[in-house]
């Protein structure tokens, strides 16, 4: 009996909170999927691109999607999206999953409503009781090339990113004339957001292997609260000390930095590769449907 | 003036000179009190005391990125008020370097090679100058292989030798480093030792911050001990300061306790947070106990 009593109560009592599961889940998560760069350094096609090429050619791609009407257009444009990821050994299931996991969620907000709005033929009428399920065809036609517009967009910067390390997508904004002091800042957010993430994660760890008892709602918003005024008490300690850091190797508010970057022969046959293509997808509406 | 001052350094200005220096944070709580110190060229000076003797920010000041609250304060023939206000900070901070205790916060570029450059980037270097210097550092901490790493990729023992290795690229002749072996496992440590021991011979003037004491006789040719009170309690060569147990003691550098050695209990003095090797015979040469 006593077995029983124990076994119904220890669930709630050993269950954490959903406040500490979400934000363990996200920072876990952010961790590894951000700063885990297993793909920037396998030896594909892409990563032997100059990353400038890249972040020219992804810019490129995306405007191309975005100016055509075609349907056929922005699957030529996917099909080669996912030509590109297999020559640079992006695991297929991987980056279709990736990028195909988010898009209903908000393209779906989007769009989902027109579906059912737009006035015109239904495709069909199911009755639920008052409710009548009809999305239109008009509203199909515009959602549907807005889908695969998003999905498109979305797969060419996954691809960018994952083919790429986080450093050199930040130092290839240079050549898009973006300020140095802006590539700086950005750079030292993701280098300290890691270090931050990680802190948070040995806190909730620390928290979770103290909690013996069930905790309430309200305690948990006090801890976060908490942890966030102890993260953001930490963050301009170090704050103060990487400045300090930065002045004792002579930094005099100049920002400076350095790159090997050599554009080869195959990087800018690639760049007129997406060119044409990027033109072809985007005049594609006035020839395909 | 520059580093390069004349090695007897009898009749000319030391390096560092201090009189009467303190430093308190926020002006209230105090982290240094009245020291007097000289450093003199291709010294190699351990600063020895227990956490919160100062030896952290006695580092600060001799790199002139903190001005001394009280006192006097030279160093390479500039006062370090001045450079801590930005005057010739510039070229000051060419000649020292200071490699930070905790290696985050020095390595604060997206990438290793980012980091050793910053410095030589900040000289106004050639492109091909910047790339002979960073090449030169990471080969001397033997990490040229994790240049384009990030820093978050790196282990504590790597995290420290990418520290130490941006701020060689700035050819200092001077490197203050601040706790450079604290928690590293013990074959990183020694390789560490190994490398600063090298810088040391290279004649660049050392001045390392530790309280590991199995270290000091081979980085260090002078020991300078930190009390708890943040003043200077002693100041000599690594043999008459380590054999001194009574100012190690006094110093919180070691401690003494009573435990069993097999069947034998006696107290001795151990190097703080660590337990000597003896292994339970209770024979060892010197110990005076009590059999229980």
């Amino acid at each position: 009996m006593n077995v029983q009593v124990i076994t119904r109560n220890a669930a709630p009592e050993g269950r954490i909170g959903w406040l500490e599961q979400t934000i363990g889940g996200l920072t876990g998560n952010i961790e590894q999927a951000v700063f885990t760069e297993q793909h920037a350094r396998s030896a594909g096609w892409l990563q032997r691109r100059d990353p400038r090429a890249k972040v020219i050619g992804s810019l490129v791609a995306i405007l191309a999607a975005s100016l055509t009407t075609s349907v056929f257009g922005l699957l030529a444009l996917y099909a080669a999206t996912l030509a590109a990821a297999g020559a640079s050994r992006v695991p297929f299931g991987f980056f279709v999953k990736r990028v195909w996991a988010g898009i209903p969620l908000f393209a779906g907000i989007v769009v989902i409503p027109a579906i059912f709005f737009v006035p015109g033929p239904r495709l069909f009428d199911l009755g639920l009781g008052p409710v009548h399920l009809a999305p239109s065809w008009n509203g199909l036609e515009g959602a549907v090339p807005f889908v695969i517009r998003v999905g498109v967009s979305v797969s060419l910067a996954v691809l960018l990113v994952v083919t790429t390390p986080w450093a050199d997508v930040l130092k290839s904004l240079r050549a898009l004339k973006v300020p140095q002091i802006f590539v700086l800042v950005l750079s030292m957010t993701y280098r300290y957001i890691f270090l931050f993430l990680h802190t948070a994660n040995g806190m909730l760890l620390a928290r979770k292997s103290r909690i013996v008892g069930r905790t309430t709602g309200g305690e948990q918003r006090r801890w976060i609260s908490g942890t966030m005024g102890n993260l953001m008490s930490r963050a301009f300690k170090m704050s103060n000390d990487v400045y300090a850091a930065m002045l004792a190797r002579g930094f005099g508010g100049e920002i400076r930095s350095y790159s090997e970057y050599r554009m080869a022969a195959a990087d800018w046959i690639s760049l007129a590769a997406v060119g044409v293509l990027g033109t072809a997808v985007a005049l594609s509406g006035r020839i395909l449907p | 003036m520059t580093a390069t001052l004349p090695v007897d350094g009898l009749t000319t200005e030391p390096l560092f000179r201090l009189r009467g220096v303190s430093y308190s944070y926020a002006g209230r709580n105090s982290a240094l009190r009245d020291v007097d110190l000289d450093v003199r060229t291709g010294e190699r000076v351990a600063l020895l005391g227990a956490n919160g003797s100062g030896k952290s920010t006695l580092l600060k000041l001799l790199d002139g990125i903190i001005g001394p609250s009280e006192g006097e304060m030279r160093a390479l023939g500039r006062d370090v008020a001045a450079v801590a206000a930005g005057e010739d900070a510039f070229r000051f901070h060419r000649e020292v370097g200071l490699v930070f205790q905790d290696p985050d916060i020095q390595l604060f570029s997206a990438t290793v090679l980012d980091d050793v450059a910053f410095g030589p980037l900040q000289l106004g270097l050639s492109r091909d100058e910047v790339r002979e210097r960073v090449d030169e550092a990471l080969a001397a901490m033997e990490i040229a292989h994790l240049a384009d790493r990030a820093p978050f990729e790196l282990s504590g023992g790597e995290k420290k030798r990418a520290a130490i290795a941006s701020v060689l690229s700035l050819r200092p002749e001077v490197v203050l480093l601040d706790e450079p072996t604290a928690s590293l496992d013990p074959r990183t440590k020694w390789v560490l030792v190994d490398l600063i021991v090298r810088m040391g011979a290279a004649g660049r003037t050392l001045i390392t911050a530790t309280h590991e004491l199995d270290i000091v006789p081979i980085i260090a040719d002078r020991v300078v001990v930190l009390g708890e009170d943040r003043r200077v309690l002693a100041d000599g060569t690594p043999a008459a300061i380590l054999e001194d147990l009574d100012l190690l003691v006094r110093a919180n550098l070691i401690h003494e306790h009573l435990h069993e050695h097999g069947a034998l209990r006696h107290a001795h003095p151990h190097p703080s947070g660590e337990h000597h090797a003896y292994e339970g015979t209770g024979e060892e040469p010197g110990m005076q106990g009590e059999r229980p």
